[in-house]
């Protein structure tokens, strides 16, 4: 059965990096943005390696990965991430920061899949993590999806398997600790992952060199969009001051400290 | 501009009663709708809403509601339909509702249908020059305070931020909403849980129990205790019904080959790629505490921390109490005494 397989991943501050906001004449930021090392979003990267796991189950399928981000922060993470599996590159030039509209930027990742040259929606698959490490709003996929027409989507998915019929079973998260089971007849369907099962793939030298034809053109026709701001103001953006008198307690007896313990814990 | 407050909520896993985060819900838009002076509306999908609405007694509200078999389960195309009527309906500007699974995966295409906007992960809601909305961003690394004049407005609270609504039991009178569903390509097969020995995420629990790498790793007589880390941590949370999460570099252990605690799943992972539970303690063992780690604890209310380094990050303001003690000898004492209780 052949996929098409359009990834939406976004690019993140290392979440190592001290973040700080600063208010700008368009809102926060951060400060230093630009020098900040990026990742790929953490669930976004899952739904890469899920979908090229699943293309390469599927001869013929096809993985597009569609990213936003300022172009220099896009070829930076794109030195690794090509390394790991197989890839066409949709690179738009445009800012990437957590406080950017959600919305906003759904529109423009709907537009971009929209113009996919050989795209078939009937094999589409449209995949992405469930949130992002930067605004964590968990919407950008489902308006992407609502933008496309698409109106089987699953958020928190860990696990699709395909059945014989070409419709698949899908695991996505619920509260406590569980799966919610589905079967969805097939294509379209839009995918919001968690982290899945697979382990990041190792780096790949020979991907990476066979990704590289085609991942520097699309950087350098990334073509530069502006996000629109909507009407989403920022009244205050700062960071939590919580400092708690931590008490270190040192050379207490292991009974001792038990029994604090089970004081604090209190009744089950 | 006059406000019109719409509450949107769905039934739990019984098909009968509201859960307790749509009822949080109903506390926030009973407050808003008082601060406001705006009209109030409560929204229930469910099989049979006249059932589920029986915990909405007393509330002060016109009661609308979206019944059938579709509705029993979560699936965005027939929820998505069920909301989009019901907004319509009670003609909303501000939609409040939880961020349950069931309805975070449908607030942002409802949003998008109604021609509104959608914000996650509310924390509170403010009314002082306009309503004000205050959310987290980077993982509960930077907190803002956003507002929007677009209309509806659909926010999604996060669970644990009001009180739930607590009104009598009694039948309600629910106005019945229609809702003409398109063509279902999926159907909810039903839950599942992990395949483990034991459920060890509960949400409800009032302790949070985490297990750091340090639980895995050689202890002084240079051997890996994995099997007792793991009876010890199971019998602490069969002592005291806590939940527990994890660190990431411990659920991550089992794909490089590592020892693992087999009852752990990528569900557990608490911190900056994991959830950020509310419970009102956390017990933190083995863990060193720094920055991504204690992101997931931003809402933990009394924290202390067991762990054999002095200057580890919990020290640093972050816990409440630290203990330089080995977790394996201070665990195994506090569930003898437990057992003694």
């Amino acid at each position: 059965m052949e996929l098409h397989i359009v990834v939406c991943a976004g690019i993140v501050p290392d979440p190592l990096q001290t973040l700080e906001p600063v208010m700008g004449p368009k809102g926060p930021a951060l400060k230093n943005e630009m020098m900040l090392p990026a990742v790929l979003d953490p669930w976004a990267a899952s739904s890469l390696y899920e979908a090229a796991s699943l293309a390469a189950k599927n001869p013929g399928s096809k993985v597009w990965l569609v990213s936003l981000g300022p172009k220099a922060k896009l070829q930076q993470v794109m030195m690794t991430v090509a390394q790991k599996v197989s890839f066409e590159l949709v690179a738009i030039d445009a800012p990437v920061s957590g406080f950017v509209d959600a919305q906003a930027t759904a529109a423009v990742l709907a537009e971009a899949i929209n113009g996919l040259a050989g795209l078939e929606k009937a094999k589409l698959l449209l995949f992405g993590g469930w949130e992002s490490a930067t605004r964590g709003a968990g919407v950008t996929m489902q308006i992407v999806g609502e933008l496309l027409g698409i109106s089987d989507q699953f958020m928190g998915v860990d696990q699709i398997e395909f059945l014989d019929d070409g419709s698949f079973e899908v695991l996505e998260r619920v509260e406590g600790g569980k799966h919610q089971v589905s079967v969805c007849a097939g294509a379209p369907a839009l995918f919001g992952w968690a982290t899945g099962n697979l382990a990041e793939p190792r780096n790949n030298p020979q991907i990476g060199m066979a990704n590289m034809r085609t991942v520097m053109p699309a950087l350098q026709k990334a073509k530069a969009v502006s996000v629109a701001e909507n009407d989403l103001q920022y009244v205050s953006a700062s960071l939590p001051k919580q400092q708690r008198q931590t008490r270190v307690v040192k050379d207490m007896a292991v009974d001792a400290i038990a029994r604090e313990l089970v004081e604090w814990v209190g009744a089950k | 501009m006059a406000e019109t407050i719409l509450v949107l909520t769905h039934a739990d896993e019984t098909g009968s009663v509201l859960t307790t985060a749509s009822l949080e819900a109903v506390s926030a838009g009973k407050e808003l709708a008082a601060w406001l002076d705006a009209s109030l509306t409560i929204g229930v999908v469910a099989a049979e809403a006249s059932s589920a609405a029986r915990s909405l007694a007393g509330v002060g509200a016109r009661i609308f509601g979206v019944s059938g078999e579709a509705f029993a389960q979560a699936r965005y195309a027939s929820d998505a339909a069920a909301c989009e009527a019901l907004c319509k309906a009670a003609a909303a500007t501000i939609v409040l509702t939880t961020g349950s699974s069931r309805f975070a995966r449908v607030a942002a295409g409802v949003a998008l249908r109604l021609g509104g906007c959608v914000d996650t992960h509310v924390t509170s809601i403010r009314c002082e020059n306009g309503v004000e909305v205050s959310r987290w961003f980077y993982r509960q690394r930077i907190e803002a305070v956003i507002t929007r004049a677009k209309r509806p407005w659909i926010l999604l609270l996060d669970a644990g931020t009001y009180a739930p609504f607590e009104g009598g039991v009694e039948d309600v009178k629910v106005e019945q909403v229609a809702v003409a569903l398109p063509a279902m390509r999926t159907t909810v097969i039903g839950m599942r849980s992990p395949e483990l020995s034991a459920q060890t995420i509960r949400p409800e629990a009032k302790m949070l129990f985490v297990a750091g790498a340090g639980w895995t790793k050689k202890q002084s007589d240079g051997q890996v205790h994995a099997g007792e880390a793991g009876e010890l941590i199971l019998n602490f949370l069969s002592n005291t019904g806590a939940s527990l999460g994890s660190s990431k570099s411990l659920v991550d252990q089992g794909g490089d080959g590592q020892p693992v605690l087999p009852f752990l799943t990528h569900m557990n992972q608490v911190g900056q790629t994991g959830s950020t539970p509310r419970h009102a303690k956390g017990l933190s063992t083995c863990c060193h505490g720094e920055e991504p780690h204690v992101v997931g604890w931003r809402f933990i209310g009394d924290r202390r921390a067991i762990s054999l380094d002095p200057n580890c990050g919990w020290a640093r303001g972050k816990a409440d109490v630290v203990y330089v003690a080995d977790a394996f000898k201070v665990m195994a004492r506090v569930n003898e005494l437990l057992a003694g209780h």
